[in-house]
């Protein structure tokens, strides 16, 4: 269960107690958003009784409490796209660390996997949100992002010159993105998945600058799903529909890879070159690759430590 | 006690809603672009930061810009308190508190600028300690709240405490104020090493990743408050009876000279590097200076900054110039523009142009932005109109009829 590290309790609850509209609604008024820094220093005062007021907040969050939370957000959702959608926060697996591979050698660039994860996590389709981003390489320059471009068009995939690069979230053991969110909005799960809470997040766009994979997204307006093509089976931290304003990005799939699933992209993958499973696990695809084959991580000199490996299986 | 608060505060009301035609005709004009720049924001809330030319690849801009520049103005205060205080210097000890109004402002519109800037303004209480979940002390942006708000609020006790005992014809209290002043000191330098380490910190950004960054931002914000305060109290002395004397002016200048130097000095170390070591990092600085592939948006204004800096450094250091208030004003006016552009644009725009994974979005601000920002700068206008407006008259009277010699200001360090 995601409780067993008690630093780990701190990110997803804090954000769910923010669901609740009305309560968020007491707190929102001009003046204290404006003032809202301006008092800060001021609160040193009182902070006694601020402090009690958080601490009853923090207790409250119970089981039941969490419940009320995803309830209220299923008829919310529900009502808005016409259909049952279910918000679920299933909880990492004990012994579980997801890892990702990457034949760049097999890659050909046809994107299916952006379109796949952009249909699987609810992704905004006007304007156009892609958690995956495929760079087109020359074969002469080898990985050279400068040179680079994501939007190339040509008549079919493969390009006899060119390979292909996918980038998405690299879910860093050591996250920058992390480190540098001011509110906690944004943290590691125990099974190495980067999360953020969609309701706890400001929206200052710190952990985007961070992000040296530019795996961050921002909802610089309301996100517009046609209620068709919403995905009715969400995680609160991963594919639920995202409010204006906030960051999101890719969660490996987390509502389906935490049960036992593969990500969307893995699924879609016409030439198999996206591999998944558990770090942990010796039987995993993962660990044979790793022992198999030669991995390399994108920008290791920054050391952000990525789960997300890429090889070369010729 | 009560009493002399309650007076003071319905004096300063009085003072600061009567005046010329002339003030409310200010007045009035900034509040238009207040209420011009509040539907932007009333339409940039409802629709989303959409609104702007910002997006994924550039996803600071024009915002955060005004903001960090905003941080350095709030640094003119601390030129004026050194000289005023730590060395106890009468003609600039007479005027200081211009430079803590000026701060104040400042402040406040930085707070503004980060509050337009994010995505969820109703959640910007999040960042309060412990109402919300500061994040401490991994963030670095967390700090740089707490310090802002310090030294927000170290000013505004300084100058509530410096008007209100002269307000009621007193003596400041020496024990309480001057070491206020002296902490705000190290504030002023936190708020911009703070600020600085919030790009410098982010290795993902080469552009910024320096080390330089914190003295460089030292640097720059050491010229573009002075320059704002050298020509306001040339404004104040023609039309109010304050005393400003010349040699105050000219000894800011020369301060101003040394810290422009350093500037340029940093600003030159950097671009070694940069140049000399010609890696791939150099693409920001070559977007930013020549253009890469054709995007080219800054190009002019990354030189009209560097030509501004180098042309006010000269007019500054020479003793001629910088005692001729032709050309010590046309100075004032080249560091502004040189440090707003370096500051405002030419530093976090590059920063993310390319992007981490070498794409180029030229951004250019949208209307929308520069609407906001100037009911930004009018508010930051108005604020510092209407406090010396209060506090001129309160200054002027005391300096009529004293001499109310403050204490002797022993605790000064020297």
């Amino acid at each position: 269960m995601m409780m067993s590290d008690p630093d780990r309790r701190h990110g997803p609850d804090e954000g769910k107690v923010e669901t609740s509209v009305d309560r968020r609604s007491l707190l929102i008024n001009a003046g204290l958003t404006t003032m809202a820094a301006v008092s800060a220093s001021v609160a040193g005062a009182s902070s006694g009784f601020v402090e009690r007021l958080l601490r009853t907040r923090f207790v409250e969050l119970s089981a039941e409490r969490k419940a009320e939370i995803l309830d209220a957000l299923e008829r919310e959702l529900s009502e808005r796209y016409g259909r049952e959608v279910t918000v679920a926060d299933t909880p990492p697996m004990d012994g579980v660390e997801f890892g990702y591979g990457l034949d760049i050698a097999r890659c050909v660039g046809c994107r299916r996997c952006v379109y796949a994860c952009v249909h699987e996590n609810n992704q905004s389709r006007d304007p156009q949100i892609h958690w995956i981003r495929v760079l087109r390489m020359e074969k002469q320059r080898g990985i050279e992002l400068a040179e680079s471009t994501a939007y190339y068009e040509p008549e079919k995939v493969p390009e006899p010159d060119a390979f292909y690069l996918p980038v998405a979230c690299q879910q860093c053991r050591k996250p920058a993105c992390v480190k540098v969110c001011p509110v906690k909005a944004t943290w590691q799960e125990p099974d190495g998945i980067v999360v953020i809470d969609s309701d706890w997040c400001i929206g200052c766009r710190c952990c985007m600058s961070a992000c040296p994979y530019g795996a961050r997204h921002f909802n610089w307006t309301e996100p517009g799903i046609p209620s068709e093509e919403i995905k009715p089976d969400t995680h609160y931290f991963g594919n639920r529909p995202r409010p204006n304003g906030v960051v999101e990005k890719c969660t490996f799939c987390i509502h389906r890879t935490r049960k036992g699933r593969y990500p969307a992209c893995v699924e879609i993958c016409p030439v198999g070159a996206r591999k998944f499973g558990n770090l942990l696990d010796e039987q995993s695809e993962m660990q044979y690759l790793m022992r198999e084959k030669r991995v390399f991580v994108l920008k290791e000199d920054l050391n952000t430590q990525p789960r997300f490996y890429y090889f070369y299986a010729t | 006690m009560i009493k002399d608060i309650l007076s003071f505060v319905i004096g300063s009301a009085r003072m600061a809603l009567k005046g010329s035609p002339w003030y409310f005709a200010w007045l009035g004009l900034l509040g238009i672009l207040v209420v011009w720049g509040g539907i932007a924001w009333w339409q940039q809330i409802t629709q989303g930061l959409i609104l702007s030319n910002m997006r994924d690849q550039v996803s600071w801009a024009y915002y955060i810009g005004n903001f960090t520049f905003m941080v350095g103005v709030a640094a003119a205060a601390v030129l004026l308190v050194i000289p005023a205080y730590v060395y106890n210097w009468k003609p600039i000890k007479e005027i200081a508190i211009f430079g803590e109004l000026l701060a104040i402002s400042a402040i406040i519109m930085c707070m503004l600028f980060v509050l337009v800037d994010v995505g969820r303004p109703d959640r910007v209480w999040h960042m309060m300690p412990f109402v919300g979940s500061l994040n401490l002390p991994s963030s670095i942006l967390g700090w740089d709240v707490l310090v802002l708000n310090l030294y927000l609020v170290l000013n505004l006790v300084i100058v509530a405490h410096l008007l209100f005992t002269a307000y009621h014809k007193r003596p400041y209290q020496s024990r309480f104020v001057v070491p206020l002043l002296l902490v705000s000191i190290p504030a002023a330098v936190g708020i911009h090493t703070v600020t600085a380490f919030v790009y410098a910190g982010v290795a993902a950004r080469p552009f910024w990743n320096s080390a330089i960054l914190a003295p460089r931002f030292l640097a720059s914000a050491f010229c573009s408050g002075p320059a704002i305060m050298l020509i306001l109290f040339q404004i104040l002395r023609r039309t109010t009876k304050i005393d400003i004397k010349d040699e105050a002016i000219w000894k800011i200048a020369e301060l101003m000279a040394y810290a422009m130097f350093l500037n340029l000095f940093l600003f030159g170390a950097e671009i070694f590097r940069e140049y000399y070591s010609d890696t791939h990092h150099l693409i920001h600085s070559q977007y930013l200076f020549s253009g890469v592939h054709g995007h080219s948006a800054l190009v002019p204004f990354a030189w009209a900054s560097l030509i501004a800096s180098v042309i006010a450094f000269l007019l500054f250091l020479i003793p001629a110039t910088r005692k001729n208030f032709v050309t010590l004003n046309i100075g004032c006016l080249l560091i502004y523009t040189g440090v707003y552009i370096e500051k405002g644009m030419a530093l976090v725009i590059p920063g993310m142009t390319p992007d981490t994974l070498g794409e180029f979005y030229e951004y250019v601000p949208t209307l929308t932005e520069v609407r906001i920002g100037a009911a930004i700068g009018s508010i930051g206008f108005i604020i510092f109109t209407v406090l010396c407006k209060i506090a001129i008259p309160i200054l002027q009277e005391n300096d009529e009829d004293r001499d109310i010699e403050p204490e002797p200001a022993e605790a000064a360090v020297t």
